[in-house]
């Protein structure tokens, strides 16, 4: 079996982010940056289902990544983590999700993949569209915010995280995950599997050749940051605080 | 051209969480209401009330009781030509559902809008809402999902109630490719967390899931949801609809009140925009402390009960 597992070079989850003096975006220059948390939990999903046997020992392993140069540092944690081989369709940083989905159809076609695995969402556009985009391009079924998965003879039985609980579903193969948070805890890398994956294949795919239009359907017109709040004050007690909130605040 | 909203229901009226999904629809024009699956039908004669509704399309076929979004999404692609917008709430379902759709129409869709500035200019949270981007859209039909937080709910009655209901079929779709098979949904006494007033929310500070009995005494007395961090989740101290935060749920109730909540970027993102903010933290240095209106040092395990306790008093006034 073959499982492509999508990766995105975001900012770190804990940096605390800025927009630039320009209002046009927000400041990635000098910024610590880090695989999308949501795809960490991809990569270790499928990892897990080479480990345990539900998926037989010689599968392969895929990560890609969609973005400039330094995305390839973004696959080679995937790899240190255990991924197979990596490939980089080169292009610009910040693509929209309809286009990166468009890119990730032509590599499927290419690597003929069963499974692909996406994390549910990007923690800098938190857009939470392009696994779902992927599978409609594709006609294939989606296991979107997966926090259970399992091979069920030719189909995949999925736990997905809704509103007000757990969804059941059954897939056909092949087919698209995207993964909630609680689908596991991804590994840390350790040291020799860093150097290994030194050594692992990672292709470049250039974008341009892909065949697909590559310019933005939306305009950013401005980024700005969210008003502050104003500072509250400390109350000494319990009951001063029911106090505050029933005859101050009104809060009920 | 129609402006759409696929609204949820639950076999009588429109869900909540597409109420809001309404309001920020209806702030372009007359909309149009799709209500899809068993139930649809009754579901759009009590709809026929909610002002600013002037038609609603019922597609009342079984085969779209579980939502799928195999499903669905040929349903609205069929629906699109003749639409210039169409809206969702940004619920599980909605987000599931819209960017199969968006990918099939070939739009890029705009998530979770907290306002609309024009027909094709929306604001949207970015970096878990610490920044908000303004973007125009250049598809000639925008499909969007509006952050419930963002936009109050309509009102279920107060329109002419002469919103014309037009039957239309379902879509083939591929009948094989999903297929649903059970589902958990927790069922509570207490109101939704999205569209609760109050959520009083514990963190990794309640240390177990037997402690939260102490919020739900607080939640009782005040008509309240509630919810949890995180870190509480993955804990295990309670199942993960309680989750409020970028990742979780989306909240602005009136009151929110965070019990052994640190406040954590993720989690400040799912409830910053609340009306008022109170905090019971024993340590003085958690960052919940700078986005709180009130704020209280103390064990929670003390604190707690006597606020519990002093409500009796403040409520009986």
């Amino acid at each position: 079996m073959k499982i492509l597992v999508a990766v995105k070079r975001v900012t770190d989850a804990n940096v605390k982010i800025r927009v630039n003096a320009a209002k046009t975006a927000v400041e990635l220059t000098n910024v610590k940056m880090a695989m999308n948390p949501f795809d960490e939990i991809g990569v270790e999903a499928a990892l897990r289902l080479k480990e345990s046997g539900q998926i037989d020992a010689a599968s392969e392993i895929i990560a890609v990544s969609v973005g400039a140069a330094t995305s390839g540092e973004t696959i080679r944690t995937a790899l240190a983590m255990g991924a197979d081989r990596g490939i980089l369709v080169e292009a610009t940083d910040g693509l929209e999700p309809l286009i990166v989905a468009k890119l990730l159809q032509q590599v499927v076609k290419r690597e003929n993949p069963e499974l692909v695995i996406l994390g549910k969402q990007a923690i800098d556009d938190d857009c939470n569209q392009t696994g779902q985009m992927l599978a409609g391009l594709l006609g294939w079924a989606q296991g979107s915010f997966a926090s259970k998965l399992a091979i069920d003879g030719n189909r995949l039985a999925v736990t997905r995280e809704v509103d007000g609980g757990l969804e059941n579903v059954s897939l056909a193969m092949p087919a698209i995950i995207t993964t909630d948070l609680r689908l596991n805890e991804p590994r840390y890398p350790s040291l020799p599997n860093i150097m290994k994956a030194k050594k692992k294949p990672l292709d470049t795919l250039p974008a341009a050749e892909l065949g697909v239009d590559l310019s933005p359907r939306l305009v950013v017109i401005s980024v700005e940051e969210p008003p502050a709040r104003k500072a509250g004050i400390r109350v000494n007690s319990a009951a001063e605080l029911a106090d505050k909130l029933h005859n101050e605040a009104k809060a009920f | 051209m129609s402006i759409l909203v696929f609204a949820e229901h639950d076999g009588k009226e429109v869900k909540t969480p597409s109420l809001h999904a309404i309001t920020a629809a209806k702030s372009l024009g007359k909309i149009t209401l799709l209500l899809i699956g068993s139930g649809a039908k009754t579901a759009a004669e009590s709809a026929k009330n909610i002002p600013g509704v002037g038609e609603i399309l019922v597609a009342e076929s079984e085969k779209y009781n579980n939502l799928l979004a195999e499903q669905v999404a040929p349903l609205l692609v069929s629906l699109a030509a003749s639409c210039s917008h169409i809206f969702a709430a940004a619920t599980s379902v909605g987000k599931n559902i819209f960017p199969r759709t968006a990918a099939l129409l070939d739009v890029q869709q705009i998530s979770e809008i907290s306002a609309v500035k024009s027909a094709d200019t929306f604001i949207r949270p970015i970096y878990a809402g610490n920044a908000l981007a303004t973007v125009q859209s250049r598809d000639k039909v925008k499909l969007i999902t509006v952050r419930m937080a963002a936009f109050e709910a309509s009102p279920r009655t107060g329109g002419d109630g002469t919103a014309a209901i037009k039957s239309i079929d379902a879509v083939a779709g591929h009948d094989d490719l999903a297929k649903f098979v059970s589902s958990a949904l927790s069922h509570s006494e207490r109101p939704e967390l999205t569209s609760a007033r109050i959520v009083i929310s514990g963190g990794r500070g309640m240390q177990n899931g037997e402690n939260f009995k102490l919020l739900d005494a607080v939640a009782d007395k005040l008509g309240a949801a509630v919810g949890a961090s995180r870190a509480a989740v993955d804990s295990g101290y309670v199942p993960n609809e309680f989750q409020v935060g970028q990742t979780g749920k989306v909240i602005a109730p009136d009151l929110y009140i965070a019990v052994g909540i640190s406040g954590a970027i993720q989690h400040l993102a799912g409830m910053k925009d609340s009306k008022v903010i109170a905090c019971i933290n024993k340590d003085a240095d958690a960052p919940i402390f700078q986005v709180a209106d009130y704020g209280l040092v103390a064990d929670l395990f003390e604190a707690v009960p006597q606020f519990s306790a002093a409500l009796d008093g403040v409520l009986k006034k």
